[in-house]
């Protein structure tokens, strides 16, 4: 079970909690995460990758285990903390507007 | 799962999650999640009676019994709808409806008041479409529901309600890669949000979506999927457009009543442009607009146009505010000249123009003082009317603020009701909705403290 928290717009869009929990067969990593919560959760398709490009939307960034991963390869295995649910993937939004 | 958000600026989360407002076989898992509006009926806000005029307040005019308004104020922080019966002068005051979002524009099927569409935006995460199918009181993304396949058994993808995709296939003709950018170089064409929604005039499923980098989009599902009608990008101008201030952004949308085929559209920076197929072929319309900032002042495109206006009743006179230099125009021949009616304004420049519901000659802008900071000239908030389609105005002023105030008016941010006498209505930069209930005469804040009001629209609900 692959742990996923969320930024809080993000919440709002797919009505969940601050974490939601997926099941992922296969290697775990940000791109069979992301195409996990985007399947379960098509509301968010667009909001966290282009819908065409499937690039990491420039003001968001992925973290885990205290890690910046944004910028490491989508098919790159996730720690295997994230992979045994030990820890959550985060997907953040960056800090910034008035 | 039933989550209840807390705060005034928090959306409350009904049902299962999945609550009200799905259409289909209605099974609460497929349906797609609703949002419910938060404390509706709070923030009433007394409105005193319009100065001027020695009518009784409790009395009704023409029109006004019976029928009821709802404004879709949408705003740099979310969503608020304000709603009121005929008299306009006590008001409900609902949201924020998707609170810390950019709401640029909200707008109702002319045929179902009942639906209505929102444009939902973000620098952080995008574009969303948000649909309502009972007047705003719940919403959801149309598309693809939680938990259901996003496939077909074909393997092909459905719908999704935030997709909009440049169409680059061949049998658009010569699709377009690059357009002009500040500097003069070409630039790709990114979509970065929805700027306007317009349904159709006969169909609650079928909308057209102005979007930046400017293109025209349709869905005729309801939302659930979007495409380009790109004819418009590919007629022959486009890789000449090159963004205002504000960004490459496709904003009127005009539908003629009289002939579906028809269809204007304006973009800022490069022009008016029209349709007589139904989307397939374009042409530019700027004939007579003068740019004072090009060496060449008068070419095909290449114009800031702010805003357009018709009246229904005479879908071939138009109305525009342009850009300082370019001032107010009217066409009397469905674009393929204009001629410019600023008169006596105090400045050519501002953003909204609208027409009078039931005098097709009467028409108000408010005009801005170009610099040196885009506010109201001496810090007067003043609209102005002319009942007679340009070149002679008169200033309104009962009830608006005529000191220190500088404020903006932006382009979507003014409407009008259906009611008689007309209602008139704006929302400022500073928060601000007026309404007059008179065709202007008289004014009265209906809130004072939203952000930034970015668009305002007007159902008139009998």
């Amino acid at each position: 079970m692959i742990r996923v928290v969320l930024p809080y717009h993000l919440r709002m869009l797919a009505q969940v909690g601050a974490e939601v929990q997926l099941d992922i067969p296969g290697p775990v990593t940000q791109r069979s995460v992301l195409d996990a919560l985007e399947s379960r959760y098509p509301m968010l398709r667009g909001t966290i990758r282009d819908h065409v490009t499937r690039q990491r939307r420039p003001m968001l960034r992925f973290f885990a285990c205290t890690e910046d991963l944004s910028l490491e390869s989508p098919d790159t295995p996730l720690p295997d903390a994230v992979a045994s649910g030990a820890e959550p993937f985060f997907i953040i939004a960056a800090i910034a507007g008035g | 799962m039933k989550l209840s958000a807390s705060g005034p600026n928090l959306l409350s989360l009904v049902g299962e999650g999945w609550g009200g407002g799905c259409q289909g076989n209605g099974t609460k898992e497929l349906c797609p999640p609703t949002l419910a509006l938060p404390h509706k009926g709070e923030g009433k806000a007394p409105n005193p009676p319009p100065q001027g005029g020695g009518k009784s307040p409790l009395a009704l005019n023409k029109g006004e019994k019976m029928s009821k308004v709802r404004v879709l104020v949408g705003t740099r922080k979310g969503a608020f709808i304000l709603t009121a019966d005929g008299k306009r002068q006590q008001w409900d005051v609902s949201g924020p409806l998707f609170g810390g979002w950019e709401i640029f524009h909200m707008k109702g099927s002319p045929v179902d008041p009942n639906r209505i569409y929102a444009s939902q935006t973000s620098g952080w995460f995008g574009q969303i479409i948000q649909r309502s199918d009972d007047g705003g009181k719940t919403w959801h993304q149309p598309g693809t529901p939680p938990g259901e396949p996003t496939t077909t058994s074909q393997g092909m993808p459905k719908g999704e309600s935030n997709k909009f995709v440049y169409d680059t296939s061949p049998e658009t003709g010569k699709p377009l890669t690059t357009h002009q950018w500040y500097d003069g170089t070409q630039h790709p064409w990114e979509f970065k949000r929805v700027w306007h929604l317009e349904p159709s005039l006969s169909d609650p499923d079928d909308v057209y979506a102005g979007v930046e980098d400017a293109a025209l989009f349709r869905t005729t599902d309801g939302g659930k999927s979007w495409h380009e009608l790109a004819g418009l990008r590919g007629h022959g101008t486009g890789a000449k457009w090159s963004p205002g201030a504000g960004g490459l952004g496709l904003h009127t949308i005009l539908l003629d009543p009289s002939n579906s085929n028809r269809i204007f559209i304006a973009i800022s920076a490069a022009g008016a442009f029209r349709t007589d197929d139904g989307g397939k072929t374009w042409k530019p319309i700027n004939r007579g607009l003068t740019n004072p900032y090009l060496p060449e002042p008068t070419p095909e495109v290449g114009f800031c146009v702010h805003h357009m206006a018709m009246h229904r009743s005479r879908p071939g006179v138009l109305f525009m505010q342009l850009h300082q230099g370019g001032g107010v125009l009217r066409s009397d021949n469905a674009g393929e000249l204009w001629q410019e009616v600023r008169g006596n304004l105090p400045t050519d420049f501002g953003f909204p123009i609208e027409v009078h519901a039931h005098e097709p000659e009467t028409i108000y802008v408010v005009p801005i003082a170009p610099y040196p900071g885009r506010y109201p000239p001496e810090g007067k908030l003043r609209v102005y009317r002319s009942r007679t389609g340009g070149n002679e105005w008169e200033a309104l002023t009962n009830g608006l603020p005529q000191r220190d105030c500088y404020v903006n008016v932006l382009r979507e941010a003014m409407a009008v009701d259906s009611l008689d006498p007309c209602g008139v209505y704006f929302g400022t930069t500073g928060g601000q909705v007026y309404v007059s209930p008179d065709s202007g005469d008289n004014w009265s804040p209906i809130v004072r403290d939203l952000p930034t009001v970015l668009s305002v629209e007007v159902q008139t609900l009998s």
